[in-house]
């Protein structure tokens, strides 16, 4: 009885043993390296990407003050550009997971990012989903239908637009 | 920012030239889908790399005389496009932000009802922004009042000083459920924003302007009050209309009849 008893500690110490070693995290790597995943849209950004890393800051700032202040509503620098393509593929946000765009590297350097408090983290809706738009884009999609000639599917999509 | 490109660049796929193509292109599209209809309606909008100009001045006529009792479409249009709570759907109603609100006034004496929807008045010399204390309360080129609300402490002097008690103070996170055309959050005021985003698009209206037209009601009207050929201006032209509480000399954007 108590051989088996033995036996039976060995066999749980080396499962136990077994599953420590399984476990992939390092225990004194420091926190976790950011995960950079490909923008979903597009191949380039509007600048190289190490400026883009440095930089990315100064861009937004200034297009910003342009945008609220005056008007300008250029697409180069706007935040709802990068959100845009930047957007996590899973989550479909740029900040709602910590491995999502803005997050990942954000959390790494500890840097508190406020855009999210105001902005939304998410690519805009299309503008036919619209509750107010909804019916006349299905009226205009309606007409596109009912044409006998060839409309291209760009074409459609700027109809509906 | 000197060492930064300039926002604009006259590369052959400009947006000028990108949009002048797209533009030709659909109205091509248009003739041949439907001959008689016109799909693709006229841009009004400037280029998009261009500043607000004053030589605009946007601006709202309402005729009281054709608002109805009871009806809130400009208000659910409103708080769907920017994305506001609505007051009723509020947990702390009296925190609720109103960019808009109807109003129903009675006459004592003779009992005459008047209905009207309050808003930002977009006033020429507005008071919100001679008192705010960083320059976050502004007005744009184009006459729309507006809150920057990378400036805004949330100090609240404007929603003191406006005298229309337009304006709202977001007192909770938003947690992500704001439009991403429309910026808003916890700590900063807000207003009607005559749907800058959408006048910025080129809509030429307002999201509470189309809700009352489509209702059949045709009380809100919003358009260019500088310039003499424009709806708005033909209107305020032929109809008696008031600024509420004019005596204080403010210049407003937004005009009534039948008050």
């Amino acid at each position: 009885m108590k051989r088996l008893l033995a036996l039976g500690a060995v066999v749980l110490t080396t499962a136990a043993l077994a599953w420590a070693g399984s476990d992939d995290q390092p225990k004194a790597g420091g926190a976790p390296k950011p995960v950079i995943t490909k923008a979903v849209k597009g191949e380039q950004c509007v600048e190289p990407t190490d400026t883009m890393r440095r930089d990315h800051m100064k861009f937004l700032d200034h297009h910003r003050d342009k945008a609220v202040i005056e008007g300008v509503r250029s697409k180069k620098y706007s935040l709802k550009e990068c959100i845009n393509c930047h957007a996590s593929e899973t989550t479909g946000s740029v900040a709602a997971s910590k491995d999502d765009f803005c997050v990942s590297c954000h959390s790494y350097a500890a840097v508190k990012i406020d855009c999210f408090d105001c902005h939304s983290t998410k690519p805009q809706g299309s503008a036919a989903m619209h509750p107010l738009n909804a019916e006349t884009a299905h009226y205009k999609h309606k007409l596109a239908a009912q044409a006998t000639s060839k409309v291209s599917a760009e074409e459609m999509a700027r109809v509906a637009q | 920012m000197s060492e930064l490109k300039p926002m604009s660049d006259n590369t052959p796929n400009s947006p000028e030239r990108r949009r002048f193509i797209g533009t030709a292109s659909a109205a091509a599209a248009g003739l041949v889908v439907a001959p008689g209809v016109m799909l693709v309606e006229v841009a009004h909008g400037r280029p998009e790399d261009q500043a607000a100009s004053s030589a605009v001045r946007w601006g709202m006529l309402v005729d009281a005389t054709k608002c109805a009792t009871g009806c809130t479409d400009c208000v659910t249009a409103c708080s769907t496009e920017n994305g506001w709570t609505p007051v009723a759907e509020s947990k702390h109603a009296k925190q609720a932000p109103q960019w808009i609100r109807k109003l129903e006034l009675q006459d004592p004496l003779t009992q005459m009802e008047t209905n009207l929807p309050m808003m930002c008045q977009h006033c020429a010399e507005p008071p919100c922004v001679d008192v705010c204390p960083t320059g976050a309360s502004f007005k744009r080129a184009d006459g729309i009042v507006l809150v920057n609300r990378h400036t805004c402490i949330g100090c609240r002097y404007c929603m003191m000083a406006c005298p229309y008690k337009a304006r709202s103070l977001v007192h909770e996170s938003l947690n992500d459920t704001q439009k991403a055309d429309v910026p808003r959050g916890i700590g900063c005021v807000e207003s009607c924003t005559l749907c800058v985003q959408k006048v910025d698009r080129g809509d030429g209206n307002t999201a509470c302007a189309e809700a009352c037209t489509a209702a059949g009601h045709n009380a809100l009207l919003f358009g260019d009050m500088n310039d003499p050929e424009s709806e708005i201006s033909k209107r305020l032209r032929e109809l008696p209309t008031k600024q509420v509480r004019a005596d204080l000399n403010l210049n407003l954007g937004v005009r009534y009849h039948g008050i």
